[in-house]
C-alpha cells in the first residue's frame, strides 16, 4: 500500500481496511445471496450437504450483507467523515483498530457458527451469546472513538451527518443489548430471556430498528457527505434535516408492530405500529428530497460522473422504498403481502438500491483520496457497475412483486364452497418463474462487485495506473 | 391492563406524534425565507455549506396529512384500554368474517345436508366439495391422492384399521382416534423381540426364520392376542391391525416390524369437530368411503 498521501493529521489506515473490507464481505455476501436464490430455482444446489442448506445460508447471506458489508461501509465512512468535518483525528488509534479486529472478529465467527446451525433463531440477531457479547465490546469501542472524536471536534457545530451516525451508534447498541438478552445453557446455546409474544414484539422493535438505525440513520449519515461532496454543491435545506432528523429517530422507535399485524400481539400495538409507519413517510423522504435538492444547479453532472449517479440513484430507492414501507404496513395491505415475497423485495429494493448502492458510490469516492489517486484507474468501470446494479436492482424488484402479490392472490382464492382454490405448492410452482429472474438479477448485482474489486485494486496496488492527485487536491 | 399503563401508553405516543408536529411548526413558522435562497448557515464542514431554504410546502402539508391521519385512525380503532369509534379488534374481525363465510357458503352445504354417504356417491358436485375440503384439511398427512405415507393409513386400498363403513369412516373424522401400540421390548427383550418379528412376518407369509417364528409364536400367543386376535387378523373396534394382509402402515420389513414391538407406536388422527361443521364432515366422509368404493 502506498503511503504517499498519508494525511498529516487524519488516521485514514483504518478507514482503509474498512473500505477494502466493504468491498471482500459484499461479495461474499451477495455471492452467498446468489447462491440461495439459486437454490430456490433449483433445490439440487444444496448439494446434499447440511451446512450448504437455505436454511443455514439465508441468515449467512443476511449478516454478511447487513452487518459484514453494510458494517464495514459505517465504519470506513463514519469513521472518514468524522475526522473530515470534525477537522480532528481520531481519538484513538488503538481503540480504532481495535474496533477493525474486532469487527472482523464478528464476521468470522457469524461465517463459521451460522453454517454449522449454531444461531439464536432470531432474525438478523441469529449470533449465539458469545459472539453477542465480543459484538458488545467492539460497539461499546466504537461508540468511545466516534463521540470522543466528535467532542474534540474543531468545529463550532457537529455536522448533521454526524447526528445521524451517533443517532446509529448508540440506538444500535441499545437494540442489541436488549434484543440478545438470553439465558445461555451451554457455551453454543442460549434462550431468549422473553416469553411469548413478548418475546415476538421485542423481536420485531429490535428487527425494524435494524432497518431504521442500521439501514436508514447510518446510511443517511453516508448520504450526507458523500452526496454534496460529490455534487459539490451545499446541502439544500438545514431546518429540512433538523425536522426530519429528530422526527425519524423518534417514530421509528415504534413502526416494528407493523411486522406483527394479525398475531398474538395486542391489537393496540399493532394498530400503533401500523400508524407511525404511516407518519414515518414525511421523515424518511425528508433524506430523499435533502439529497435530491442538493443537486439542483448540479444535475448536468449526472452526465459525466457515474459516482454521482450511484448516490443519486441510491437516492431514488430510498423515496421509492420508504413509501411502499409505509403501504405495506397498512392492515389491508399487509393481509395480502405479508408472507409473500413482496417482502423480500420490499427489503431487496432497500437493500440494493438503496444501502447497497450508497455504499458503492461513497467507497468510490473515498478510494482515490485513501490512496492519493486524483480518480479510480477507470471511469468506464464504475459506469459499467453501476448499469450492472441498477438493471439487476430493478430485476429483483420486479420479479419479486409479481410474485408476491400473485402468491398473496393465490393464498386468498377460494372455490364457490368456501374451499382453497389453490394449494400451497401450487402457489410456489407459479413463482419458479420469478425466483430465476430474481436469481439473475442478483447475478448482476455481483457481477458489478467484481468489477469493482478490480478497480479498487488497480487503483491501490503499487504501481497503480491511476493518476495521482496534486498536493493541493489533498488538503481541500 | 392496569390503568398505569394504559396511561403510560397514552402518555407517550401523544408525546412523539405532538412532539414532532410542534417541531414541524416551529420550524416552518421560524423560516426567515419563504422562499428558496442562496443565503446559508455560515458553517462549513469541510468543505460542505447548509442552505437556509424552507421546508418544501407539500412535504409539510404530507407530514401533517399523515399526523391527522393517524390520530384519526387511534380514534376509530382505539389504543390501549380504550376502544375506539369502530369497537374493532383484530377477534372480532375474525369472527365477522367466519360469520359473513358461514352465510355465503351455507346454501351449497344445505343441499347435501340431507343426504347419506351412499347417497353421495352418487352427486359427483357434492364429491367434488369434499374431495377440496380434503385437500385443505387431510392431504398434508393423508397426501393428495388419499393415499398416505409412512405412519399415515392409505385411504385407497380398502384396508382399514377401525373399519370402512361410512358411519365409521365419520367417527374418525370427527372424534378422531388414538393408536397405541405398547413397546414391549422390555418385556420381551432383544431376542424376543426378533422373534416375535420373525413370527409376524411369518402371518403375511414373507420370508422368515422358522426356529424364531416358533418360538415366537409362543409369546405372541401370550401378549399380542388381546388385542392382534388369535389369527393376527387384528380387531377394527380397538384399530388393531391385521398382521396377515401384507399392509403395513411403519413398513413391513423386519427391522421396521421389531422396532414397532420393541418401542411401539403411537398414531393420531385428530378430531375435526371444533374444526369443521357436521356437513362438511359428512361431504369428506363421503369423499373418502368413494376412494375405496368406486
Amino acid at each position: 500500500m502506498s503511503t504517499a498521501a498519508e494525511h498529516p493529521t487524519y488516521n485514514y489506515k483504518v478507514v482503509r481496511q474498512f473500505a477494502i473490507m466493504t468491498v471482500v464481505w459484499g461479495i461474499v455476501g451477495m455471492a452467498v445471496g446468489v447462491l440461495i436464490a439459486s437454490q430456490l430455482v433449483w433445490p439440487a444446489l444444496n448439494f446434499d450437504t447440511a451446512w450448504l442448506t437455505y436454511g443455514r445460508l439465508r441468515p449467512l447471506h443476511t449478516n454478511a450483507v447487513i452487518f459484514a458489508f453494510g458494517g464495514c461501509a459505517l465504519f470506513a465512512t463514519s469513521y472518514y467523515v468524522v475526522q473530515r468535518t470534525s477537522q480532528t483525528r481520531l481519538i484513538s488509534d488503538k481503540l480504532a483498530a481495535f474496533t477493525f479486529w474486532g469487527w472482523q472478529l464478528v464476521i468470522l465467527s457469524a461465517a463459521i457458527t451460522l453454517p454449522l446451525g449454531l444461531t439464536q433463531s432470531k432474525e438478523y440477531a441469529e449470533l449465539e451469546w458469545p459472539i453477542d457479547l465480543l459484538i458488545t465490546v467492539v460497539w461499546v469501542a466504537y461508540a468511545i472513538v466516534f463521540l470522543g472524536t466528535v467532542k474534540m471536534r474543531k468545529t463550532s457545530h457537529i455536522y448533521v451527518g454526524n447526528w445521524f451516525y451517533m443517532a446509529f451508534i448508540l440506538t444500535v447498541a441499545v437494540l442489541h443489548i436488549v434484543n440478545s438478552a438470553a439465558m445461555p445453557v451451554s457455551l453454543f446455546k442460549s434462550y431468549s430471556v422473553y416469553p411469548g409474544a413478548v418475546d415476538a414484539m421485542v423481536q420485531w422493535w429490535y428487527g425494524h430498528n435494524a432497518v431504521g438505525f442500521f439501514l436508514t440513520a447510518g446510511f443517511l449519515g453516508m448520504m450526507y457527505y458523500f452526496v454534496p461532496k460529490q455534487a459539490e454543491r451545499p446541502i439544500y435545506s438545514y431546518r429540512l434535516s433538523v425536522v426530519h432528523f429528530w422526527a425519524l429517530i423518534a417514530t421509528y422507535m415504534w413502526a416494528g408492530g407493523h411486522h406483527l399485524h394479525y398475531t398474538a400481539l395486542p391489537d393496540f400495538a399493532q394498530t400503533l405500529g401500523m400508524v407511525m409507519s404511516l407518519i414515518l413517510l414525511a421523515p424518511s423522504w425528508g433524506g430523499m428530497i435533502n439529497g435530491m435538492m442538493t443537486l439542483s444547479g448540479a444535475w448536468h453532472k449526472l452526465r459525466t460522473d457515474p459516482v454521482l449517479r450511484f448516490l443519486v440513484v441510491s437516492l431514488s430507492f430510498y423515496g421509492m422504498s420508504t413509501f411502499e414501507g409505509p403501504m405495506m404496513s397498512i392492515k389491508t395491505v399487509n393481509a395480502l403481502s405479508h408472507y409473500t415475497d413482496w417482502t423480500i423485495g420490499h427489503v431487496h429494493a432497500g437493500a440494493l438500491g438503496w444501502v447497497a448502492m450508497i455504499s458503492i458510490g461513497a467507497v468510490y469516492h473515498m478510494i482515490p483520496k485513501l490512496w492519493g489517486k486524483a480518480q479510480m484507474a477507470s471511469v468506464g468501470l464504475i459506469n459499467t457497475h453501476f448499469w450492472l446494479a441498477t438493471i439487476g436492482t430493478v430485476l429483483y424488484i420486479c420479479s419479486m412483486w409479481v410474485n408476491g402479490i400473485l402468491q398473496g392472490l393465490m393464498w386468498r382464492a377460494v372455490n364457490e364452497d368456501g374451499t382453497l382454490t389453490y394449494s400451497f405448492v401450487e402457489a410456489l410452482e407459479a413463482g419458479h418463474w420469478g425466483f430465476f429472474v430474481r436469481a439473475l438479477g442478483g447475478l448482476f448485482f455481483l457481477t458489478g462487485m467484481f468489477l469493482m474489486a478490480y478497480n479498487v485494486w488497480q487503483t491501490v496496488r503499487k504501481d497503480s495506473t491511476a493518476p495521482a492527485a496534486d498536493a493541493s487536491a489533498q488538503t481541500a | 391492563m392496569s390503568a398505569f399503563w394504559n396511561a403510560w401508553v397514552w402518555a407517550i405516543t401523544l408525546a412523539v406524534i405532538l412532539g414532532c408536529t410542534w417541531l414541524l411548526l416551529a420550524t416552518r413558522k421560524s423560516e426567515p425565507h419563504k422562499e428558496a435562497t442562496e443565503e446559508t448557515l455560515g458553517h462549513s464542514f469541510d468543505g460542505i455549506e447548509e442552505y437556509d431554504n424552507p421546508l418544501p410546502g407539500w412535504w409539510f402539508q404530507m407530514f401533517v396529512a399523515t399526523v391527522i391521519f393517524g390520530i384519526a385512525y387511534l380514534g376509530l380503532y382505539g389504543l390501549a384500554n380504550v376502544k375506539g369509534f369502530y369497537g374493532w379488534s383484530s377477534v372480532g374481525q375474525y369472527e365477522e368474517e367466519m360469520a359473513h363465510a358461514e352465510e355465503v357458503y351455507k346454501p351449497v352445504f344445505a343441499k347435501y345436508a340431507a343426504m347419506s354417504v351412499e347417497d353421495l356417491q352418487n352427486q359427483p358436485d357434492g364429491l367434488k366439495i369434499g374431495q377440496r375440503m380434503f385437500a385443505n384439511n387431510c392431504s398434508l398427512c393423508h397426501g393428495a391422492t388419499g393415499a398416505g405415507a409412512y405412519g399415515f393409513p392409505n385411504l385407497t386400498d380398502g384396508d382399514w384399521l377401525y373399519g370402512g363403513a361410512p358411519a365409521t369412516i365419520k367417527q374418525s373424522i370427527t372424534n378422531g382416534r388414538q393408536g397405541a401400540m405398547p413397546a414391549w421390548g422390555p418385556v420381551l427383550g432383544e431376542e424376543g423381540v426378533r422373534d416375535v418379528a420373525s413370527y409376524v412376518l411369518s402371518l403375511s407369509g414373507a420370508e422368515h426364520d422358522a426356529e424364531m417364528a416358533a418360538r415366537g409364536q409362543q409369546q405372541f400367543q401370550a401378549l399380542c392376542t388381546a388385542c392382534h386376535g388369535a389369527d393376527g387378523k387384528g380387531m377394527q373396534a380397538l384399530g388393531a391391525a391385521n398382521l396377515t394382509d401384507n399392509t403395513w402402515l411403519y413398513g413391513g420389513s423386519f427391522a421396521q416390524i421389531s422396532h414397532t414391538i420393541r418401542a411401539g407406536r403411537n398414531g393420531v388422527m385428530p378430531a375435526h369437530k371444533d374444526l369443521l361443521s357436521d356437513d362438511k364432515i359428512t361431504l369428506i366422509t363421503a369423499y373418502v368411503y368413494s376412494l375405496s368404493n368406486k
